[in-house]
């Protein structure tokens, strides 16, 4: 390994360490309402990152993020909730006995919830992938609402449209922002690796890339799968960290959430989805001001509820229609810039020099 | 199912069904012609619905006439839309736009939550236009036989203006080669805006018929109407007038008789269009009418 790449992964090795400890202390000392918002934020770079794999590496307009999302809170709910509690909530109809007595711990839990939803992004992309651009969009569309209609209307395993209380409360940054790293550090290798490439010869021209000998339909299902994976885990982490949930909560409007995030932070750029991702949730808490009253030179004006969300839709159209590149285009956050600027002068092209 | 509820499902399932087509109509022209699924075209229906809305409850206007302001409002809105959101990425990538699309439908539908507030309010049903039928046992409203024949005169209307104007000649021309129509002198942004005219002003009447029919106003109205009468579009072959027409009645019809016939499905009667564009897109993906188009290199 040359020096330069060794200081890079120090480098890494440092930020990371770093992370954690102020993730530690910031555990220890911040109030509840910043460590709710900062694990949020966690939840929705998750999200992000897997719709960017998705849309902004593979090129593929999927609508479907908030369907996935759904089924990873159900399963972790269901699977973590105390009998007793359980007993309480399914009043409607009584829950199926396979599930009354389970009580798992949350880790497993989560994963299962990923592994879930990634088993259906598998059994949606078979057919939806066969499909492109606003057709591609649709349709996914269409299964994350068939989702949240099935889930409204299974009440013995779902609790219908009451939704589920009481799920475990998890509020450790830790296994959010833990969550969060895995999940950057797993879509860095893909990105980086030869289905990363894959991915994104796809997403730049499809017929080009099956001419080079790329199987499509296997690169697509895989980006559709991962990306659904890591949507159940943010899913999953949403019901630890909200602790009540019901299917009105996983509309069309979440995937516009995401999105938004997505198209900030730059499709094709998983830095980029977690900065936006975090603007995001901290514009979201900054701006609740806009929907309370307020005293304005000396009048009072209501509160208008709803007006953020006016604000987001009016920043995703400026992004789109002006700076279409989002904060870091396709670019991503590295060492060698970095290091660049701060004037360490790189020295392996003396050495291939040498070399030769 | 005896023979009176199975008239009545018959009559409501013809009025959801032209009210699909009517509504229908307006996408598979905007696509056809720009290839854009224009998600804002269902808030259109909510925003005509409130125009009349308040005009007929605020400013006591007789129904005619909020009816008219409404659609005139309503189609400058379209047009709007597309010159705003639309025209800067014509020759941007595909996701742009959609993106774009689904931006402005998010914006008018957070506007509507904000200047309206998100509760249900009751739409007013003029007397001149509603009132009950009696035949045999079958009740039903005057609208029953009113929202039929209004579409039909549209889609006529329609029909004959992209067959027989010279505008409708530029439509069409536009919608199969972009460029060369251009070239042969086609003012395309003007046809594009035509277009979006004539979708916007059906939208607009199809969303004042909503909300006779279904008598109730609120800002996310336009949503499951908008995603289902797209499915009608791509039902009968995108792009293709007559299909968004059968796509339409053949999708009413159905859904209405699935809940008539098995109501122990009736929650997932919004899951059934879905079911069905899914069903489509697979196995036909040119829609009834459509043919299918295969990419060239």
């Amino acid at each position: 390994m040359e020096g330069r790449a060794r200081l890079e992964l120090m480098l890494t090795l440092i930020v990371v360490l770093l992370t954690f400890g102020v993730l530690y202390i910031a555990q220890g000392n911040m109030n509840s309402f910043y460590i709710r918002v900062l694990n949020l934020a966690a939840i929705y770079a998750i999200l992000a990152l897997s719709l960017n794999l998705i849309l902004g590496f593979t090129g593929m307009f999927s609508l479907g993020h908030a369907g996935f999302m759904c089924i990873g809170s159900y399963v972790a709910a269901i699977l973590t909730m105390s009998p007793a509690s359980k007993e309480i909530i399914y009043f409607m109809e009584p829950i199926h006995p396979w599930l009354a007595n389970v009580e798992w711990p949350i880790w497993p839990a989560i994963l299962l919830g990923g592994i879930i939803a990634a088993l259906f992004g598998f059994l949606i992309g078979f057919p939806a992938l066969r499909l492109r651009d606003d057709y591609l969009a649709i349709a996914t569309l269409g299964f994350a609402e068939i989702i949240r209609i099935v889930v409204t209307n299974v009440i013995p395993i779902t609790n219908g449209a009451l939704g589920l209380k009481n799920i475990p409360s998890v509020d450790s940054l830790l296994v959010y922002w833990g969550c969060a790293i895995i999940t950057i550090f797993v879509l860095m290798r893909i990105i980086n690796s030869s289905w990363g490439y894959a991915f994104k010869a796809i997403r730049d021209n499809e017929i080009a890339a099956q001419a080079m000998g790329i199987n499509i339909f296997k690169h697509k299902l895989m980006s559709f799968t991962i990306g659904a994976f890591f949507a159940g885990i943010a899913g999953a982490l949403m019901s630890f960290l909200i602790t009540s949930i019901d299917p009105t909560m996983y509309r069309f409007t979440f995937t516009f959430q995401i999105l938004l995030i997505v198209v900030l932070g730059g499709m094709g750029s998983l830095s980029g989805s977690v900065i936006a991702a975090v603007i995001f949730s901290i514009a979201m808490e900054v701006l609740r001001f806009v929907e309370q009253p307020m005293n304005l030179l000396g009048m009072e004006v209501p509160g208008i509820p709803g007006m953020r969300m006016v604000i987001f839709s009016l920043a995703l159209l400026l992004i789109i229609l002006f700076y279409r590149r989002g904060l870091m285009g396709t670019n991503e956050f590295n060492w060698s810039w970095v290091l660049n600027r701060l004037g360490i002068r790189s020295s392996h092209r003396v050495k291939r020099g040498e070399a030769n | 199912m005896s023979l009176d509820i199975f008239l009545q499902n018959v009559a409501n399932s013809i009025t959801l069904g032209s009210l699909y087509a009517l509504i229908a109509i307006g996408y598979t022209m905007v696509y056809g012609i720009i290839r854009l699924i224009n998600f804002a075209h269902a808030d259109l229906l909510m925003v005509a619905a409130y125009i009349a809305f308040y005009g007929m409850l605020i400013f006591t206007l007789p129904w005619y006439i909020s009816f008219a302001i409404a659609i005139v409002l309503t189609t400058l809105l379209g047009v709007s839309i597309e010159r705003v959101a639309y025209r800067p990425l014509r020759s941007a990538p595909r996701i742009s736009v959609l993106i774009s699309a689904i931006g402005v439908s998010f914006l008018l539908q957070n506007l509507g939550i904000v200047a309206i507030g998100a509760r249900p309010k009751a739409f007013p049903r003029p007397e001149e236009l509603v009132w009950n039928i009696q035949i045999g046992n079958i009740s039903f409203l005057s609208l029953t036989i009113l929202i039929p024949v209004v579409t039909i005169i549209l889609l006529v209307l329609v029909t004959f203006m992209v067959k027989k104007t010279k505008m409708g000649i530029a439509m069409r021309a536009v919608s199969r080669d972009f460029e060369t129509s251009s070239l042969m002198a086609v003012n395309v942004n003007k046809v594009i805006a035509a277009t979006f005219a004539v979708g916007s002003a059906l939208a607009a009447v199809g969303g004042i018929m909503w909300s006779m029919q279904y008598p109730q106003v609120d800002p996310l109205m336009g949503l499951f109407p908008g995603l289902k009468c797209f499915i009608a579009a791509v039902m009968g072959g995108i792009g293709s007038i007559p299909g968004a027409m059968i796509g339409g009645f053949v999708l009413g019809i159905c859904e209405v008789m699935l809940v008539g016939f098995m109501p122990e499905l009736s929650g997932y009667r919004d899951a059934f269009a879905f079911i069905v564009l899914i069903l489509i897109l697979l196995f036909r993906p040119g829609g009834i009418l459509g043919e299918n188009v295969v990419e060239k290199v």
